[in-house]
């Protein structure tokens, strides 16, 4: 029995997705089960498609049930024929939804936010060669003679010229009927990447700020990991002086003082530098500010950085600006006066949670 | 993976039991299977060999996060089939492979035995395979989404079936003849007579009706079809400008649609009889006393049933036991149904021993209708509680309705009628001769969830290729729909 229920089964989740045969969309009926795991009751998600049929009007039909009640008694909302019914009958319980893995959950988001798959950067992506035995020739080694097939060869060319006895069932393979196993060289890509967060920590971010660079870069991450087999991640954390810290430290650690990008940038070529080669890896470069630079031509500096040495080496360089009741702002126009049309770099600004969205399409959706 | 010794020993003596019992199942392979394979076959309906289609792998997602979450396990599952095939789960107790086993037994005794099962397949096995590597075949032929696409409109009118017209013996050749009025004699329609006797033996009126009756006949001739027909997919698979490889397609999902019929039909029976025979056969044979606790828990929750909702098993078995129950004791007849002595009621018992006799006549003839229709009484369903419940507009809740006996019954036989769908005939295929579709819904009460209708129209117009109307009634006036391959129009109607 092979796992062909495997293709089925993909097909319809791609439906329920609404990646192929939209037409079928609007079948799609979200039914959940009900269930259990460890203390908590959970409710499964499980989409169904039913497909146009002449049927009754559920509501007018009713149906038959077996149980105590006067005539009056309710059942629920839902028809008992569903076998539903006990749905939501322990009040106070929580109710967790399940069944959603980190990389479905990219895959969601990249149908959503239409993403486009990432481009590994052209011949410096590494590759691997793999054989796989999966084809039947009719030339080659004798070690690798396939001797069920070249037994049915035989057979079927015995047969077919009349030559078969089936008193004396012997059958004699000549030169033509062999068969062999042959191979295929498939490659398989492998591209690695690295993701570059660096964050403002100056006395203007306070924690709302925060709280949108976390959210969005846990969704920036979940895509690129679901698009690279090997990601690296490094954290940049920079008031007026900037230092390499680890993941926790970057989302919790509140500095005050002044503001400097440029060291930030430094650091952050500092570390491609030493670490990762941009012929092997695909670097990615975050950015996340309230935009309020010092005044003494930092601005300029940190231009300078992007220009000379972050912006050819890195796939995509983005700058979120998120808004604050102290910043100026200024750093965005800055970035957005001198490169007004690089492709590289893709400038965002984030007011509040809701503009995540539109922020992450625009930093991830040209697939660089 | 077939049985190991232990379970082949076990199957050995369970049919030894069946058999004793005077059941007569087909010969029946047993094979183990793993969770996940189960998931995958039952959700080919128990055939591996099936074509493929998404709508598959949606009932396999389904079973596969039922059983992940321990709210569904499937224990067994048996194909109507000669040789049948049952499957049982790889890690069941071995007393639930004692039910299970005892179970299938009955369903295929009842595959066999039942009269509405006699004109089934037995070689679906084999003829599913063959379905899948026609359909295979075309998708690589034609495009893998086109004859999706076809298989979808297909399987949304998959019901549009006759179910009794197994049963039918017909011509497929009638059709419609042109009459060729100048070569035809006029009609003799006089009855012989002496010619004194002439006046009365036919007098004008009669001559009248007679010429009336062959021109109604000859007029019903011309219709299209002649009568109308229950049977759409073989009417649209007869008259469609479908191409050949459509045309096999859609007889193809006819054919599994009378496959699978007679199980719609005789769910609750067949459910009953298996749950009956499995019960039977554990406490009077095969169960050991340290078996006793699981068998019971097992077969309890077989039988139980959510608040509020009817569970086949337990209606069926009970129902079983029941008419087993009155017939030894002699509950039937004029007698007892004109007594009206409660106490005598109670206790009437006339020691016939009729009870197996009887229920093995029932499975034989009956079907869910027929089973319902006969054997539920009024007795039965105050005992077991069971109630009519309707939706509520105003509260937007389910709630119980009534506790008639009647009200309940014929909610039951209307649930089971056309398997609890929509009856709809093709009553002209040549409507305004411009050879539109006309299909009329019978219409019993209860409307047609009308978005549905749309859709399902539109797809019918996807086959027949010209417009298609279908008339029904609706807030309980009548509406006529149709769709013209660009619009959907609606109209009221008078019927």
């Amino acid at each position: 029995m092979i796992a062909k229920i495997e293709q089925d089964h993909s097909r319809f989740k791609q439906i329920v997705r609404g990646k192929i045969k939209r037409e079928l969309k609007k079948y799609i009926t979200q039914t959940e089960l009900i269930g259990r795991k460890g203390k908590n009751i959970v409710s499964i998600p499980v989409p169904r498609i039913e497909l146009p049929r002449f049927r009754f009007d559920g509501r007018q039909q009713g149906g038959v049930g077996q149980g105590d009640g006067d005539v009056g008694t309710v059942l629920g909302a839902g028809d008992p024929k569903d076998g539903s019914g006990h749905a939501g009958d322990t009040p106070g319980e929580h109710m967790l939804e399940v069944e959603i893995t980190l990389e479905e959950l990219a895959q969601i988001l990249g149908e959503e936010l239409e993403l486009p798959n990432i481009e590994p950067r052209g011949k410096k992506s590494i590759t691997s060669e793999k054989e796989k035995y999966t084809g039947i020739s009719r030339v080659g080694p004798e070690s690798l003679r396939h001797f069920k097939r070249t037994y049915k060869e035989a057979l079927r060319r015995m047969i077919s010229s009349g030559t078969y006895d089936a008193d004396n069932p012997v059958i004699v393979p000549i030169r033509e009927d062999r068969r062999y196993r042959t191979w295929k060289i498939t490659s398989i890509p492998e591209s690695s990447a690295v993701i570059i967060y660096m964050m403002d920590v100056s006395g203007s971010m306070g924690p709302e700020q925060k709280e949108i660079v976390r959210l969005e870069s846990f969704w920036i991450d979940t895509w690129l990991r679901s698009q690279y087999d090997r990601i690296d991640m490094r954290y940049i954390v920079h008031d007026a002086a900037a230092k390499e810290v680890d993941q926790e430290t970057f989302f919790h650690l509140r500095e005050g003082g002044g503001t400097k990008i440029s060291s930030a940038y430094k650091l952050c070529n500092q570390i491609i530098s030493e670490q990762f080669h941009p012929d092997d890896w695909n670097i990615y470069l975050f950015h996340f500010s309230d935009g309020d630079n010092w005044d003494g031509g930092d601005t300029a500096e940190c231009i300078n950085i992007l220009e000379n040495d972050l912006l050819p080496r890195s796939n995509l360089f983005c700058y979120g600006q998120v808004k604050s009741a102290y910043g100026s702002g200024d750093f965005l126009y800055g970035i957005q006066e001198y490169f007004p049309n690089e492709p590289r770099i893709v400038t965002s600004k984030i007011n509040s949670k809701d503009e995540i969205y539109e922020s992450i399409r625009a930093f991830l959706g040209k697939g660089r | 993976m077939n049985l190991s010794p232990e379970l082949a020993q076990i199957r050995d003596e369970i049919k030894g039991y069946a058999l004793e019992y005077g059941l007569d199942p087909f010969e029946t392979i047993f094979e183990i299977l793993d969770f996940d394979q189960i998931n995958e076959v039952a959700s080919y309906s128990g055939f591996p060999t099936r074509y493929p289609h998404w709508s598959f792998g949606m009932e396999y997602e389904h079973l596969k996060k039922s059983y992940a979450y321990g709210l569904h396990k499937i224990y067994e599952m048996v194909i109507n089939n000669d040789p049948s095939y049952a499957y049982l789960l790889e890690n069941n107790a071995m007393v639930d492979q004692k039910i299970v086993i005892a179970h299938v037994y009955g369903h295929t005794d009842f595959f066999k035995n039942n009269y509405w099962f006699s004109a089934t397949s037995r070689k679906m096995m084999d003829g599913m395979a063959n379905h899948g590597t026609i359909i295979r075949r075309y998708a690589e032929k034609y495009g893998h989404d086109l004859v999706e696409s076809f298989l979808d409109v297909a399987l949304s009118i998959d019901d549009l079936i006759d179910f009794h017209s197994l049963f039918i013996k017909r011509n497929p050749s009638i059709r419609p003849v042109p009459p060729e009025e100048e070569d035809e004699e006029p009609p003799e329609v006089r009855l012989k007579s002496k010619y004194y006797m002439d006046d009365f033996v036919n007098p004008p009126s009669f001559v009248e009706e007679q010429l009336k009756k062959i021109a109604d006949t000859k007029s019903q001739m011309m219709k299209f079809p002649p009568h109308p027909e229950k049977d759409i997919l073989m009417f649209l698979i007869d008259n469609s400008p479908m191409e050949n490889w459509q045309k096999v397609l859609l007889s193809i999902i006819r054919d599994e649609a009378y496959y699978f019929a007679p199980q719609r039909v005789s769910k609750i029976m067949n459910e009953g009889w298996a749950s009956y025979w499995h019960s039977t056969m554990m406490t009077e044979k095969c169960l050991k006393d340290s078996e006793l606790i699981d068998y019971a828990d097992h077969h309890s929750g077989t039988l139980a049933s959510h608040p509020g909702s009817l569970n086949p098993y337990k209606l069926g078995i009970e129902i079983w036991k029941d008419i087993e129950d009155r017939w030894n004791k002699g509950k039937f007849g004029s007698e007892y149904d004109e007594c009206d002595n409660m106490e005598e009621l109670r206790t009437w018992d006339k020691e016939l021993g009729l009870g197996r006799q009887k229920i093995f006549e029932v499975r034989r003839v009956a079907n869910d209708i027929t089973f319902i229709d006969n054997y539920l009484t009024k007795e039965f369903c105050e005992k077991h509680k069971l109630f009519t419940y309707k939706y509520n507009d105003v509260t937007g809740m389910y709630e119980i309705s009534d506790r008639e006996f009647n009200v309940i019954k014929q909610k039951l036989l209307f649930q089971l009628t056309n398997f609890g769908q929509p009856i709809i005939h093709v009553v002209d295929g040549n409507y305004k001769n411009r050879s539109e579709l006309y299909l009329v819904h019978s219409h019993e009460g209860i409307d047609l969830d009308v978005n549905y209708a749309r859709d399902t129209i539109q797809n019918i117009y996807q086959i027949w290729k010209r417009t298609v109307h279908l008339e029904t009634r609706l807030n309980e006036k009548g509406k006529l729909f149709t769709y013209d391959g660009k619009d959907h129009i609606e109209l009221n109607i008078n019927n």
